[in-house]
């Protein structure tokens, strides 16, 4: 039986903040419109793209580059070592393409689509706890982006972001990217950006997340968005509480949403009290981080945090 | 999705569940049929996607057909107002009749998927026919978990430990337990998000069943489940909401005067606070998402103005792959359809927002630009 709080799982040691400049990245789905659409941006980008998975189509090279596209996840990693698997495969294949990476052996998984039936992610998120060491971010995000190493993988617009000493780890992906456009605005470059997603069953947590920040030596201090609905910002809190070295500021939204209503996010429906964005609010405030008074505020509280 | 009380017994009957006898009736003559066929007193129960229906006068225990058709005919056609539904409530259509029970003991009993644990969790409690919320608030310990591994399943003995957890005679655990384990496999195989018996009773001659049973089925996992796409009632929902639901936005209609236009959920939340933190009220969360089209933009604000509370809109987009100056145009276009005259509040990030605000300052649209999220907020207390 799967343990109440959860392991602190181990992972394969991926890279200092999850993705650098020694990342390379595998794109499953790549041939596909929203796959070959960003695959571009992320290569304009700068980000190191080795290789793309689409079955039926190996053999041939994506577009206009020269990244070869192979029909299986563990042909494209025997031929290109990517050790990062960017998943753009549409929400009803998706279980399948995740486990397809974590059985090539790629240490970090990074499915976007929005929609994955959560019966499909139950089994997917024990099986990569349980039998391999494989770190999933996600489903349903943006991805993630290490603007000083030019890396970013996911669908985020990358000129936004300026390289920098602040993480962001966020339940939602515009809202970081307005995070990003105030702290770049203020002139407070960021060192990762990730966003895990809005799903109610996904992989790497608020938790992992600034467990990694905490241990980043370019990293100085953490904004950290959350939403309504379960719990995870409330353990967020208690590692917080614990265990951080660094200032964090906290913004939980959806203090206006109705019960009992999915706001958008399929994890974004408060259930029971503690999926309220008060009693998160109240958490994190307790655990010590800077509350953001509004959205608009985010840039503002880290540079009065900075500041000090 | 969420079903009907009589569609879920009816699910929870194909896979073996034992339930109430009885039968779903659309007209006064029909529910006079059942109740005939059953016997005797019999229950009579409104049909709606709300709880709290004992409460507001839709159910009623009669003691013949003919009253069973006289409330059956009170009720058909109003509109019923629980502690669930907003003050003008959900319409009945259609009423359960059943047969009624000697109940001696009222249970509890839920599957959700549960986001801490990643897993199908199973909820059981001795404190059955009350709200769950309230018995875990004051009563901890009457509240039971089992949690399942994907790679075993739901396994016998979690059924039988629950059971016996929630006091029942040694002849009963057995049924109980096989109860859970076939909910389970319904759950798991209907990709329900939520199952919830409440009360599950035990009966004077010894039958362990649901008296109410509501179920949820995933909306992301529909497309495998075309069979229950039928078991949809539309007229449940909000006609907003199900207008946004056929053209694939995402929109819930809230009770304020502030329309909301944003792209993003978190983006869309975010937005809402900051309407209600200047004491305005939002009148809708609104996620246009990032692959909307300019077809798909005039749709969705055409749903957002119709709805007559909307005084004023606010837009904020954060473009990325969405463009700004498609939206705008998307936008222009929809106030054209609707004729609407309501100001607007427009903030534009990123992929051509400078187009966008062209669009929209040539539009002819009372238009208010801000900058920023706070600016956007100031605009709106103005």
């Amino acid at each position: 039986m799967p343990q109440e709080s959860g392991p602190v799982r181990e992972y394969k040691k991926t890279m200092s903040i999850l993705v650098n400049k020694d990342s390379r990245i595998l794109v499953q789905g790549i041939t596909g419109k929203e796959g070959s659409f960003h695959t571009l941006r992320c290569m304009e980008y700068g980000t190191n793209v080795v290789a793309g998975v689409t079955p039926g189509r190996g053999g041939s090279i994506f577009a206009e580059t020269s990244v070869p596209v192979f029909n299986t996840v563990e042909e494209a990693v025997r031929e290109t070592k990517a050790n990062v698997a960017l998943i753009f495969v549409p929400a009803p294949f998706a279980a399948d393409a995740i486990v397809e990476s974590a059985d090539a052996g790629i240490p970090l998984v990074v499915p976007i689509a929005e929609g994955i039936p959560p019966h499909d992610m139950v089994p997917v998120a024990r099986y990569l706890d349980a039998s391999t060491s494989t770190r999933m971010l996600g489903p349903n995000c943006p991805g993630l982006i290490s603007p000083g190493d030019k890396c970013k993988v996911g669908i985020m617009p990358g000129a936004i972001h300026m390289a920098g000493k602040v993480g962001i780890v966020s339940r939602s992906g515009t809202l970081t990217y307005e995070a990003v456009g105030q702290l770049s605005g203020l002139g407070i470059g960021q060192s990762t950006c990730v966003g895990i997603g809005g799903d109610p069953v996904s992989g790497t947590t608020f938790v992992d997340v600034l467990r990694l920040f905490n241990e980043d030596t370019d990293t100085d201090a953490v904004v950290l968005i959350g939403e309504i609905g379960g719990t995870k910002e409330q353990e967020a809190a208690e590692f917080i509480k614990a265990e951080m070295k660094k200032p964090v500021a906290s913004l939980i939204v959806g203090a206006s949403a109705p019960p009992g209503k999915r706001m958008g996010h399929a994890g974004a429906i408060i259930s029971g009290a503690a999926g309220r964005a008060d009693e998160k609010v109240k958490a994190l405030i307790a655990a010590g981080t800077s509350p953001i008074p509004t959205p608009g505020d985010i840039g503002a509280t880290i540079q009065e945090i900075l500041g000090k | 999705m969420k079903v009907h009380e009589y569609q879920a017994k009816a699910l929870m009957a194909k896979f073996g569940i034992p339930v109430p006898k009885g039968g779903v009736a659309a007209t006064p003559d029909e529910a006079k049929k059942v109740a005939k066929d059953l016997g005797g007193s019999v229950v009579v129960k409104a049909q709606v996607h709300a709880g709290g229906r004992g409460k507001a006068g839709g159910v009623k225990v009669v003691s013949n057909p003919d009253e069973a058709a006289e409330f059956t005919k009170s009720i058909l056609g109003t509109q019923l107002v629980t502690f669930q539904t907003g003050p003008e409530g959900v319409p009945v259509t259609s009423v359960l009749v059943e047969e009624t029970m000697n109940i001696v003991k009222e249970l509890y009993l839920a599957m959700l998927i549960e986001p801490s644990t990643r897993s199908i969790v199973v909820i059981a409690s001795e404190a059955g026919g009350m709200d769950i919320e309230e018995v875990a608030a004051t009563t901890p310990e009457k509240i039971l978990r089992a949690v399942v591994d994907p790679t075993v399943g739901l396994q016998p003995y979690q059924g039988r430990q629950l059971a016996y957890g929630m006091g029942l005679a040694p002849e009963l655990v057995r049924p109980a337990a096989d109860l859970m384990l076939k909910l389970y496999k319904l759950f798991v195989e209907k990709d329900c998000s939520q199952a919830e018996i409440n009360p599950l009773v035990v009966t004077g001659d010894g039958r362990v069943l649901p008296v109410d049973a509501k179920l949820t089925i995933d909306d992301d996992a529909m497309f495998r489940h075309k069979d229950l796409a039928e078991l949809r009632d539309a007229g449940q929902e909000d006609p907003l909401e199900a207008q946004a639901h056929d053209i694939g936005v995402i929109y819930v209609r809230l009770d304020g005067d502030v329309g909301c236009l944003v792209n993003g959920a978190g983006l869309a939340m975010a937005t809402m606070d900051v309407v209600t933190n200047v004491g305005a009220k939002p009148a809708n969360f609104l996620d246009v998402g990032g692959g909307a089209d300019e077809e798909r933009i005039r749709a969705a604000v055409g749903i957002l103005l119709s709805d007559p509370n909307v005084k004023r809109v606010l837009v904020n987009i954060f473009g990325g792959i969405l463009r700004c100056d498609m939206l705008a145009r998307g936008l222009v276009a929809a106030y054209e359809d609707t004729k609407s005259t309501a100001p607007l509040v427009v903030r534009m990030l990123g992929t051509n927002a400078e187009e966008g605000r062209q669009v929209l300052s040539e539009s002819g649209l009372n238009v208010t630009i801000a900058h920023t999220f706070n600016d956007a907020a100031e605009a709106l207390r103005g």
